[in-house]
């Protein structure tokens, strides 16, 4: 077990910086997700704390000590990446014992340790398998027991989910929460997917441009962004941005609702909601359209309950809808950072 | 009413009746290759398999059957023996050299330098050359008055130019000659092949040695170089049959000479069956190592074949 601490972490790659200083503690035995777009330099630090990228500058801390200068196996961490990296040429058996064969372990404790590992993962009836022969899902696990053998400190994942299907990627999804609750080991995990990150984080650390935009749990991200990226990179549709009186005004589309159907406060904020084309999604209607008198034609989107959106909205029309005060965010129109609201 | 079909059927119908199925069109596609191979491989190799077994001769024109009677005068030939050593010694050395020499250059070719693009083309010429100009230059720098290769060496003060080495003139150290030729010629095919190899093992798996704990034998020993080693088995293969089989390095530079000390069997069985007239002799000679060579290549393939699955 152990923390896992980045200060000031740097790393050009020629003239390109793909993580551009940043500050981040991993909490003992945390489930922290790094999260962002395609570039934005999570997959980077993640192989800089493994011992697979030099820093350009910066510190890392593992546990109590610094480690910028030990190589990966010497740092108590184990990995899995993206489309699992398995040896293809070995058995899931020797795959898996792998790490405990170069630390020299004695064979009768390797054979016991890869049963251990491959039981608590449910693969026992593969271990004699090769790496093509298994699915997706399967070579998932085999990953993860791999990783899991050493009994390692810290597990570094890198999108592993990205190479299953949708289905089994909820089941994998849930499968790997339980399990790092179980093991309790300091976890990080990198996606640009927000359902995982949500779903999996104890925290989330929202990254863009290799900087740190926000870290917090998943509650304090989604209800609370620090600022317009995160504010916009989370949530399906993401959140509603008005410049309204030199400030930015944000809502989530599910806080946006007809004012018939909602009884509205005192101070709600009012909007004038033309609908141009209503989405259909089973339970919920995904409303788009413009707000009249603001923000040269933006598309703006509400989303609302079939049951209730059915008979009230309609496209074409225009309509009251309001925003409770508690649910508005405002952000500065020049940076985008939050800033407090009325009081 | 199928005769009126017949008339009316449009020009070109014929082709365009086995562009449509597929059976037909394949044949027809593979036949030119089927053809070439039969001309120019399957007769010449019956032949030589019947000229083994006849004491055909140049000039008599008697196709009369002996039997095995070639095989075993030319195996009791003291020549023939010497021979078979030398080309045992000279097929397993050079693609032994050839191998590392690859290893070595692909590992340089992996890495970005400048002019990397230039010094990848560069490095297929050995192959690319004709033999017959890359002998004469060979030649050339081992030749025992003007070699550059001993100008080198004397310059470098590492043998005197009153005792420097004859290359080709001397028994041991024409077999290393040859040896380094051909080594040379098969070199690019291998680090071609190896580059090839090392590209195709994914990034993660490299990766994933790294954070398990393997240092660089490791990776290099039991991951990198089992991932590759079906298509290493595969150059090694063609280098080898190319090799048992060839005689152009030999004959060019050497002549199998001197005394016979660099004799191959290509080489040997030209001189006998071509210069000498003695086809039958030669052809047993040629032949000589054939089965060995087939029983080796199936076993081999065979066992690529288990390591996919």
């Amino acid at each position: 077990m152990a923390q896992v601490i980045a200060r000031r972490l740097r790393k050009d790659f020629g003239d390109e910086r793909a993580v551009d200083g940043i500050d981040l503690e991993v909490r003992d035995g945390e489930f922290m997700v790094f999260l962002g777009p395609s570039g934005c330099g999570k997959t980077t630090t993640l192989r800089m704390i493994a011992g697979l990228e030099k820093p350009t500058s910066g510190e890392i801390v593992i546990g109590s000590s610094v480690v910028n200068e030990l190589p990966p196996r010497s740092r108590g961490i184990a990995m899995v990446f993206q489309g699992y990296g398995l040896y293809p040429h070995l058995k899931v058996r020797d795959n898996i014992a792998f790490p405990l064969r170069t630390q020299g372990m004695a064979r009768e404790l390797i054979g016991k340790r890869v049963q251990w590992a491959a039981g608590a993962l449910g693969i026992t009836r593969l271990l004699d398998r090769k790496p093509r022969q298994l699915s997706g899902g399967e070579q998932q696990r085999v990953a993860l027991a791999r990783a899991l053998v050493r009994e390692p400190t810290v597990f570094l994942l890198d999108e592993p989910l990205s190479n299953l299907d949708a289905k089994l990627r909820t089941s994998a999804r849930n499968e790997l929460k339980e399990f790092q609750r179980r093991i309790g080991t300091t976890t990080i995990y990198v996606t640009h997917d927000q359902v995982e990150a949500m779903g999996l984080g104890d925290r989330i650390a929202v990254l863009e441009h290799g900087r740190v935009r926000q870290v917090g749990t998943p509650k304090e991200i989604y209800d609370d962004p620090a600022n317009t990226f995160v504010a916009t990179f989370l949530g399906a549709p993401p959140m509603n941005l008005l410049p309204r009186g030199g400030r930015i005004e944000g809502f989530r589309p599910e806080n946006f609702m007809h004012r018939d159907l909602r009884p509205a406060d005192a101070g709600a904020a009012r909007y004038d909601f033309t609908v141009r084309r209503i989405e259909y999604l089973g339970n919920e209607r995904i409303a788009y359209g413009t707000i009249n008198g603001h923000a040269n034609g933006a598309e703006y989107t509400a989303r609302m309950p079939a049951h209730l959106a059915e008979p009230a909205v309609r496209e074409g029309e225009t309509y009251p809808f309001t925003v409770q005060p508690a649910d508005l965010r405002y952000f500065d129109a020049a940076t985008g950072e939050r800033v407090p609201g009325p009081a | 009413m199928s005769a009126q079909y017949a008339i009316a059927r449009p020009r070109g119908a014929r082709l365009g009746f086995a562009l449509d199925h597929a059976e037909l069109l394949g044949a027809l596609l593979v036949a030119p290759a089927i053809v070439f191979i039969a001309a120019l491989i399957a007769v010449p190799f019956c032949l030589a398999l019947y000229y083994s077994v006849s004491a055909y001769n140049m000039g008599t024109l008697s196709f009369s059957f002996v039997g095995l009677e070639n095989f075993i005068e030319v195996t009791k030939s003291s020549i023939f023996q010497r021979t078979l050593i030398n080309t045992l010694v000279f097929t397993f050395a050079s693609n032994l050299l050839a191998l590392v020499l690859g290893k070595i250059t692909a590992l340089i070719l992996l890495r970005e330098f400048p002019g990397r693009a230039l010094v990848r083309c560069l490095v297929i010429l050995p192959w690319a050359v004709p033999v017959a100009l890359a002998a004469i230059t060979w030649r050339w720098m081992l030749d025992s008055m003007y070699s550059v290769v001993n100008w080198v060496l004397v310059h470098a003060h590492l043998v005197s130019p009153d005792v420097w080495p004859n290359w080709l003139g001397e028994e041991g150290l024409a077999m290393v000659s040859i040896i380094v030729i051909q080594a040379w010629r098969l070199f690019p095919f291998s680090a071609i092949i190896f580059l090839a190899g090392l590209t195709s093992v994914p990034k993660a798996v490299i990766d994933a040695a790294h954070v398990d704990g393997a240092g660089y034998w490791r990776r290099t020993f039991q991951i990198v170089l089992p991932m590759i080693l079906p298509i290493m088995m595969v150059a090694l293969l063609f280098g080898l049959v190319s090799t048992f089989t060839d005689m152009s390095v030999v004959y060019l530079v050497t002549k199998g000479g001197p005394t016979n000390s660099t004799q191959v069997l290509g080489s040997l069985a030209f001189q006998v069956g071509i210069l000498s007239g003695n086809v039958g002799r030669g052809a047993a000679i040629s032949l000589y190592l054939f089965p060995f060579l087939l029983v080796a290549t199936f076993f081999l393939l065979r066992f690529l074949r288990r390591r996919e699955i």
